[in-house]
């Protein structure tokens, strides 16, 4: 297959706030998917992460700026009819919403609502099959007697299995691409790695791509092929997922990976310090140099570029070399401007 | 794969409510008076006519009777029975209060609910019709449509309609402004729903709620509002037994209390019927704003 499933050129939004100013939330972002391959997505909040897939399925309110060019199998997904993006909606691309408990209906039958997802794409499917379909997939996603459980509400059950549920209605029209915002956030830590287990699998099973978009690098470590680092509306680094790892080149993804709380670990959490910056107040140059303990003279004034170092893309004008210097990030938390 | 999960897993699956006795456990003692007294104006109306009652219309006795054994409510001003005119006016004013709250729930809701969903200029035009027609007081404003439209139940009714969607259509715009935020909105037109499909399957029916208790309350007020049309003569043309006006042939022979005292009582009798059941449906299904 020639055409990425996925391909996001130039991707920008920007929102006019009350006084008429636009304001950019995403500045121009490149990102593709192959086929059956998993990206994960990591930035903090704010970073523009779901922006971008919320952009491309046009679920942005009114009134937003979106330019770029966004391709799904090769065609156009930015600016598509809205009957045609009805029809690629939940058919060939599901979502997967980061709190299962809001995200469904809480008046029908998880059942009625899986029932509701497959008809709605195909009419020719009768009710009863469609339940059938619907109980088939609650085993798909390991949901104890699906037979059973169809026919209750999102409130009877718990909240993974409720994840579960919303996994399976995602799964109901067979879709080539899956993406997944923030799916384990409203997740114990257990039930987490239960969930990303499920969706690792079915990966295998059905061979489906996938776009995770969390702010937990641990979620996206064990199941993602490549992996995008957003800071400020910006993708900041990109490549493979051990690159990204294990030859860290921004400043910024290593401090996240430096966050990472781990067992054995001794002293206090490391943090980056600072805030994200307000997407009406974001710094010239590289929006993260005033958090940088790399930052030198030309990051406050020159935009740095994605560039392709080998291992990871990386946009910095000071990249981290070492593997070493990237475990251990030089000044990220004593870098105190105030 | 073999999994335990904190929750129902286990349980039947429970119906959508189980059964209507689970509901009337629910409810307040003052609301099931008042469903009660409710249900006997709903069976009046029903079976009045196999009742053994004095015609309504003929004179049966001597005019101006107090309350006796043979009229438990005496006689009016033209010999009728008090006690039986009562009882039949239930034929005129429970009925239009229906089809007036009906019809205003429907027309106020639908506008409410586009105003609300479509927003921008649709919302726009009706809420400026509702606050048009807000802006007056009800009870003139119904005045002035039923005397441009003439005397007559059916005329009052339109103005009572008139005066009375706007509550509805603000109580459902409201609904639906929030209730479009909710995720599982989001989550339907990302699951490929049209507009008009979460409209109608996604947000309405999370909405009926405040409606629903409005509606019951209103339901009085209806009555109310026309017993006083017909009380001003705008509503029910004279031979007819219906309490407003009923109430204002009494108003002339003040010391005949008995006339007014009926169809007084019935009017009362459905209002506070109404509003006790309103607050009870209010502790049920609108926890919030109770």
């Amino acid at each position: 297959m020639t055409a990425p499933l996925l391909d996001i050129r130039d991707l920008r939004i920007s929102f006019q706030a009350r006084d008429g100013q636009w304001a950019e939330a995403l500045c121009g972002i490149d990102l593709s998917l192959e086929p059956g391959k998993v990206l994960g997505i990591v930035g903090e909040s704010g970073s523009g992460k779901s922006i971008a897939m919320m952009a491309f399925l046009q679920l942005l309110p009114r009134g937003t700026r979106v330019e770029g060019s966004a391709k799904f199998r090769g065609e156009e997904l930015i600016g598509m009819a809205p009957a045609r993006i009805r029809k690629i909606r939940g058919k060939a691309i599901g979502c997967i919403f980061q709190d299962p408990l809001s995200a469904f209906n809480p008046v029908k039958t998880l059942g009625q609502q899986v029932v509701e997802a497959i008809r709605l794409h195909d009419r020719t499917i009768s009710k009863r099959d469609a339940l059938k379909e619907a109980e088939r997939l609650f085993e798909l996603v390991a949901i104890p007697q699906p037979a059973r459980r169809v026919r209750q509400y999102p409130h009877e059950f718990s909240g993974g299995m409720r994840q579960r549920a919303m996994i399976a209605m995602a799964l109901a029209n067979k879709p080539d691409l899956l993406i997944a915002d923030e799916p384990t956030t409203a997740l114990d830590v257990t039930v987490q790695a239960q969930i990303l287990d499920l969706l690792g699998e079915l990966r295998e099973e059905l061979g489906i791509g996938m776009v995770l978009i969390t702010h937990d690098l641990g979620v996206v470590a064990g199941i993602a092929d490549e992996i995008a680092v957003m800071y400020g509306g910006s993708v900041v680094e990109r490549g493979a997922t051990e690159p990204v790892f294990y030859e860290t080149a921004h400043p910024y993804t290593a401090g996240l990976i430096g966050a990472v709380p781990t067992l054995d670990g001794t002293g206090a959490l490391r943090q980056i310090e600072g805030t994200p910056p307000s997407i009406f107040s974001r710094p010239p140059g590289c929006a993260f140099h005033p958090r940088c303990g790399r930052a030198g003279a030309p990051c406050p004034v020159d935009t740095p570029r994605l560039l392709d170092r080998g291992g990871t893309a990386c946009a910095c004008h000071f990249p981290l070399t070492e593997t070493a210097e990237a475990v251990r990030p030089a000044r990220v938390l004593d870098g105190d401007p105030a | 794969m073999a999994m335990t999960s904190p929750d129902t897993a286990g349980l039947p699956p429970r119906r959508r409510f189980a059964g209507s006795r689970d509901l009337w456990r629910r409810l307040p003692v003052t609301a099931k008076i008042g469903a009660l007294m409710l249900l006997f104006w709903v069976l009046t109306v029903l079976t009045v006519s196999l009742w053994p009652l004095a015609d309504p219309l003929a004179m049966v006795g001597r005019r101006l009777q107090p309350p006796s054994g043979e009229h438990w409510l005496g006689t009016d001003a033209l010999g009728r029975d008090v006690f039986a005119r009562t009882m039949y006016g239930a034929i005129w004013s429970i009925p239009i209060a229906f089809v007036v709250v009906a019809c205003a729930v429907v027309i106020g809701s639908t506008l409410g609910a586009l105003a609300g969903f479509f927003g921008g200029w649709n919302d726009s035009i009706i809420m400026r019709l509702v606050d048009v027609t807000v802006s007056f007081p009800p009870i003139l404003l119904a005045m002035a449509v039923a005397a441009v439209l003439g005397p007559g139940l059916a005329n009052a009714s339109i103005a009572m309609v008139i005066v009375w969607w706007p509550i509805y259509a603000r109580l459902m715009r409201a609904q639906v402004l929030e209730k479009r935020e909710n995720e599982h909105v989001e989550a339907a037109v990302a699951g490929g729903a049209g507009r008009l499909r979460v409209l109608g399957v996604h947000i309405l029916p999370l909405c009926w709620a405040p409606t629903l208790i409005n509606a019951t309350m209103d339901f009085g007020q209806v009555v109310l509002l026309a017993a006083s049309l017909s009380f001003i003569g705008l509503g029910a043309t004279p031979p007819s037994p219906e309490w407003g006006s009923m109430i204002s042939e009494g108003a002339t022979k003040f010391y005949s209390w008995w006339i007014a005292f009926g169809p007084g009582m019935a009017i009362l009798s459905v209002v506070l019927a109404t509003s006790f059941l309103g607050d009870g449906l209010r502790d049920l299904f609108d926890r919030r704003s109770a």
